[in-house]
């Protein structure tokens, strides 16, 4: 399995707070990894190193060999790494539809301005577009939304939506920050069955923050554990949950519990 | 052809059509409709950044002024050394050098906007509305000091080449692309920027380049407005681009509903008839206009002409 995605003792510090701790962690090519950790453990800063929000302070961050640096958030998302948000970040005021197309911008074949002078080669191109957002819709049963607001969208349309615009940017790895979040026990046995679906069906890698064991447990190959910014534990389902470091860090939190039923 | 072009084609023949208006117009009603002409032109441009793009512009009057007067300059100083006297000249000549002079205005305004635009538009929300504002009294403060230009007292005796039909014909023009570049995927993305500028990074727009593309585009036609106004008014001083004409534009683009192309026009034409239709009661007019505004925005924040619910095409 190649290699896909790789952090070299990625560190970020605010101030005098180190949020990342000299991390490192590979992504391989068509895995399922998770990342867990306990509030403010710096999961979802780890996304933003990965995706450019944060420019590393030390450590290296590439994909693909390449290295990340400098690239910006847009440029990183050429590349091939789409993520979804903790809390949903649709464009609220467009359609369902028209929230796909923006993100299919990056396989645009016009120029810009094509726009104005729509000649043949613009309107295939366009067309060519709303087929291949339509599709997507189609295949996670959101085409009856197709012309309504995002914002209208019940909760966990909305977070499907963000994981099928992701889809449309054509990513070779997905970063779904928390996608369970807020979801009862039937919702989350449906998220890890799409998570599942989206990996072999447009053969993408994974990585995965989230809060519920369930999920996490229930669909990753590989987990990595951080607590204050470091990585405290890194292996199999089955390595994490009797890992006493891991357990030691969270004790006497929610997610203690929850981890021991496993 | 595409719908838009044909629509485009109409309303061209329909500017030149106005020209060849039988006994021609009653001047009083030119007067208002070349008015109305460029305040559409000015509206639909600035509704390109502050109703699709989502950013607060307050500074569309300085991009109007750039335009004003380099095209004033150009039909004052440049063309009479290239072509000679203007008024000798043929009409297609006299034409030339007017599209020339307004393309130069609206050139010179998009690099205004640009200047402006790429240090500011980086950041988020209400410093560009401060920026903005900065810039729309510095270029007048420099208008006012630059000898050539006329400083205090302005231009005189600019040649009156804006006509009806080319006040309308720009005002499809601008409609026009505004139009085409906002529906398109491309233009999905001026949205998406309004709508959350980190999700549309996340998604691989660059909404910093899609804000400037944007600002650039409405200060061309800003600039190209300004040099129809010149042309029309046939004098011009810095004091005529302040900040209460970026706001006149401003509450047009509100009024129409932020963003809602048809909503902007009709507010445009109301706003400009408005302070004429209340002409009769002249002193009272200005507090008369005032209270109209604040009760249209009590009443309808949304904009006057923002309906709910118009499906969008797939």
């Amino acid at each position: 399995m190649a290699e896909l995605l790789r952090l070299e003792q990625a560190t970020i510090r605010f101030g005098g707070l180190t949020a990342v701790n000299a991390v490192d962690f590979a992504v391989n090519e068509g895995e399922l990894c998770g990342l867990i950790g306990p509030n403010g453990a710096g999961k979802t800063t780890v996304f933003n190193l990965i995706t450019g929000v944060y420019a590393p302070t030390s450590g290296r961050i590439s994909f693909g060999g390449r290295d990340l640096r400098g690239l910006g958030v847009d440029g990183i998302v050429g590349l091939g790494i789409a993520r979804t948000f903790q809390n949903i970040r649709l464009f609220g005021s467009l359609s369902v539809l028209d929230n796909v197309r923006a993100a299919c911008n990056l396989h645009r074949a016009t120029a810009p301005g094509h726009a104005l002078l729509r000649l043949g080669a613009f309107r295939r191109d366009e067309a060519a577009i709303v087929a291949r957002a339509n599709e997507l819709l189609e295949i996670f049963n959101l085409g009856r939304f197709r012309d309504a607001p995002a914002r209208s969208l019940p909760y966990g349309e909305q977070r499907r939506l963000e994981i099928v615009r992701c889809l449309a940017t054509r990513p070779r790895l997905l970063l779904l920050d928390e996608p369970a979040a807020g979801m009862n026990p039937t919702e989350k046995t449906e998220l890890i069955r799409l998570i599942q679906q989206v990996r072999r069906q447009f053969n993408l890698s994974i990585l995965l923050v989230e809060h519920s064991m369930r999920v996490v447990m229930g669909c990753c190959e590989r987990i990595a554990v951080l607590d204050y910014g470091v990585k405290i534990a890194e292996g199999t389902p089955d390595q994490i949950r009797t890992d006493p470091k891991v357990i030691e860090a969270y004790l006497g939190e929610d997610h203690g519990s929850s981890l021991a039923h496993h | 052809m595409p719908r838009p072009h044909v629509a485009l084609l109409l309303a061209l023949a329909a500017a030149y059509g106005v020209s060849h208006f039988p006994g021609g117009l009653d001047p009083y009603l030119l007067d208002v409709l070349t008015g109305i002409g460029i305040n559409i032109i000015l509206a639909v441009s600035l509704n390109l950044v502050n109703g699709y793009t989502g950013q607060f512009s307050l500074g569309h009057a300085g991009f109007m002024s750039v335009g004003a007067y380099l095209s004033s300059a150009v039909s004052l100083f440049v063309a009479p050394k290239l072509v000679g006297e203007l008024s000798a000249a043929g009409e297609v000549t006299q034409g030339a050098v007017f599209l020339a002079a307004l393309i130069t205005g609206g050139f010179c305004a998009a690099l205004a906007g640009l200047f402006v635009g790429v240090p500011s538009l980086r950041l988020r929300g209400d410093y560009l509305a401060l920026v903005t504002l900065g810039f729309g009294e510095i270029i007048r403060v420099i208008f006012q000091n630059v000898e050539i230009l006329g400083g205090a007292l302005g231009l005189n005796a600019i040649p009156g080449s804006t006509t009806l039909t080319w006040v309308l014909a720009v005002a499809a023009v601008t409609v026009f692309v505004v139009h085409c570049l906002v529906d398109s995927t491309y233009g999905r993305g001026f949205l998406a920027t309004r709508d959350d500028e980190i999700a549309a990074a996340a998604v691989g727009l660059n909404p910093t380049r899609y804000k400037i593309v944007a600002f650039v585009v409405a200060a061309f036609f800003a600039g190209v407005a300004g040099g129809l106004y010149a042309h029309f008014k046939l004098t011009i001083t810095p004091t005529g681009f302040d900040f209460t004409r970026s706001i006149e534009i401003v509450v047009m683009v509100i009024l129409g509903g932020m963003g809602n192309a048809v909503g902007v026009i009709l507010a445009a034409v109301l706003l400009t008839v408005l302070p004429e239709v209340l002409r009769p009661i002249a002193e009272y007019r200005m507090i008369l206009y005032s209270l109209l505004l604040v009760l249209l925005m009590l009443l309808r924040p949304q904009g006057l002409f923002n309906f709910p619910a118009r499906r969008p095409r797939g």
